[in-house]
């Protein structure tokens, strides 16, 4: 079984800007795969490279085994991409849109996947309505139904939930789950790390073009080694612990851990000191820490 | 199945929704010319020596309206989904360069000679023109309105901003279709003018189009037509080379 996406050593200029400096990277079929990293990273770039819309300098693309270059026709078919940007055409209404796209595709008699994928995005009130007329987060809705016509096994999504509201990213993201259950392989691009969070089964980081990390979710949150402590204290932050402060929030301070070992450390200092504690809360590190820590570290 | 049915559809479509400007303008143009030409010239002389002057007129402002309509649908259509991005969903599909290409020039020959017809509508019932070889018509119609629907792509696929599609219109295609006996037979012009028009393919276009309705024409219509087709092969094959490369679409 071919992977879903295959990329090695992708490379990519623009003048004097090395976008992709030799990517590997390899998702398997079914899998939910987030791809992560600052503007300017390299994303966009890379998800350009797999569509066609941008052409590699050196390396191999692949879309379910078919070559980006040489077997284009296949890999597209492969592959639903939905842009960054909330592109439309302001001629036409969303069933035309629909339409017209997947005849891009080759398929005629598609309006029972029309439909359902109207019905699945709450757009069928819509369905008669010129694009011009949508509200952002409905266009985003038709962006997200276009890349679905013609059935991909492989969607990629870049940054689907910039400024959507909370009501669509739900419905969005519920969709999108059922679409990975009912076999798609999904590539997610988000700055929304607890969405990453709580979707991708495995991350890629990637900065200046280069993939600076790469595993399960789990993993990458297991890598940072520190925990956040807040404590509510009844006076000043003991003299020994300022060492450890990592910050501050409206009512509490915030102290960097290295290990469960230091938080009774910590706490005794506190009792030495006098102090009464009028609030406590462990935080365990999330996918931002790791983030943070890795993009410092790389 | 091929996409290339749905791009074609669509870019006919695209033109289609927005019919008052995109065929009633232009016939309202030509219909003005015909009358403010027609009103001073006619009577004064005579084409070929037999044919009235608002007659000779007509076919060549059919001519002139389907070129640079043919040219206004790609180039126009190009640059907005250039500079709207929904180029991208083209590009997304599995689309092959040469049928983009098809699509988007056939579109343009059917806006070139629905803007003819309808040229032809408004004008034919103030003069009596024939149509004595309408194979020679049709045949230039057709040619004529590729050509310019490929010189339109590459303008579109060019240009990064609309006022450069302007420029390419006002600079090059209306002067060149102005200049190519639209309003007269190149027989009237000086020595000097008359050898440069047989470098405008433009003017083997209306020639041989007008040879059509009266019979007579300035060049051999065989000539013509050869001239004529073998600009299209260039062009076209210009800018199939432009779409293979990706230039300024696929970076």
């Amino acid at each position: 079984m071919p992977a879903a996406i295959e990329l090695r050593d992708v490379h990519k200029r623009f003048g004097d800007l090395q976008a992709l400096a030799g990517i590997d990277l390899e998702i398997p079929q079914g899998e939910f795969f987030g791809l992560l990293g600052p503007n300017g990273a390299g994303k966009t770039t890379l998800i350009s490279v797999l569509a066609g819309l941008m052409r590699l300098d050196r390396g191999l693309a692949r879309v379910m085994g078919h070559d980006v270059r040489t077997g284009y026709r296949a890999a597209r078919r492969s592959l639903g991409v939905v842009p960054q940007e909330l592109v439309f055409d302001p001629f036409f209404t969303v069933r035309e849109t629909l339409a017209i796209q997947s005849g891009y595709f080759g398929l005629r008699d598609n309006d029972a996947w029309i439909d359902e994928v109207m019905h699945n995005l709450d757009l069928v009130s819509k369905a008669d309505v010129n694009m011009r007329a949508l509200s952002g987060g409905m266009k985003r809705r038709v962006l997200v139904a276009q890349a679905l016509v013609h059935k991909p096994p492989v969607i990629v999504l870049d940054e689907p939930t910039a400024g959507v509201d909370v009501e669509l990213r739900q419905a969005l993201w519920e969709f999108i789950r059922r679409l990975n259950r009912d076999g798609h392989t999904i590539v997610l691009t988000t700055h929304y790390l607890e969405e990453a969070e709580t979707l991708c089964e495995r991350i890629a980081m990637l900065k200046q073009g280069r993939v600076v990390a790469l595993d399960s979710t789990p993993n990458l949150i297991k890598r940072v080694h520190h925990l956040l402590l807040k404590l509510r204290l009844d006076g000043d932050l003991p003299h020994e612990l300022l060492a450890f402060e990592h910050g501050s929030t409206a009512d509490a301070r915030v102290l960097r851990l290295r290990s469960y070992e230091d938080i009774e450390r910590a706490l005794s200092c506190v009792r030495r000191a006098g102090r009464r504690i009028e609030d406590m809360e462990l935080v365990q590190p999330d996918l931002e820490d790791a983030f943070v820590d890795v993009m410092r570290r790389s | 199945m091929s996409g290339f049915p749905t791009l074609l559809y669509k870019e006919v479509l695209r033109f289609w929704k927005v019919g008052t400007q995109t065929i009633g303008a232009p016939a309202l143009t030509a219909a003005l010319f015909l009358f403010i030409f027609g009103h001073v010239m006619e009577g004064r002389v005579r084409m070929y020596d037999t044919v009235p002057y608002t007659a000779f007129l007509v076919p060549g402002l059919v001519m002139m309206s389907m070129l640079q309509n043919a040219f206004a649908n790609t180039s126009s259509s190009l640059i907005q989904s250039k500079i709207t991005g929904n180029i991208i969903f083209v590009l997304l599909s599995p689309l092959a360069y040469w049928e983009f290409f098809a699509a988007y020039v056939f579109a343009a020959v059917v806006r070139g000679l629905v803007v003819g017809a309808a040229v032809l509508v408004v004008t034919l019932p103030f003069v009596s023109a024939e149509f004595r070889h309408p194979l020679w018509v049709a045949a230039f119609a057709f040619c004529g309105s590729a050509v310019l629907g490929a010189l339109g792509m590459v303008a579109g696929i060019w240009a990064e901003k609309i006022d450069q599609v302007a420029s390419f219109q006002n600079f090059l295609i209306m002067p060149l279709t102005f200049l190519s006996g639209v309003f007269f037979s190149i027989h009237s012009l000086p020595g000097f003018w008359q050898r440069l028009s047989h470098f405008n393919p433009f003017f083997y276009m209306i020639d041989g189009f007008r040879y059509g309705f009266f019979g007579v024409s300035d060049v051999d219509p065989l000539r013509s037509l050869a001239v004529v087709a073998g600009f299209l092969v260039l062009v076209s094959g210009f800018t199939l080379a432009l779409l293979r490369s990706g230039y300024k679409l696929r970076h």
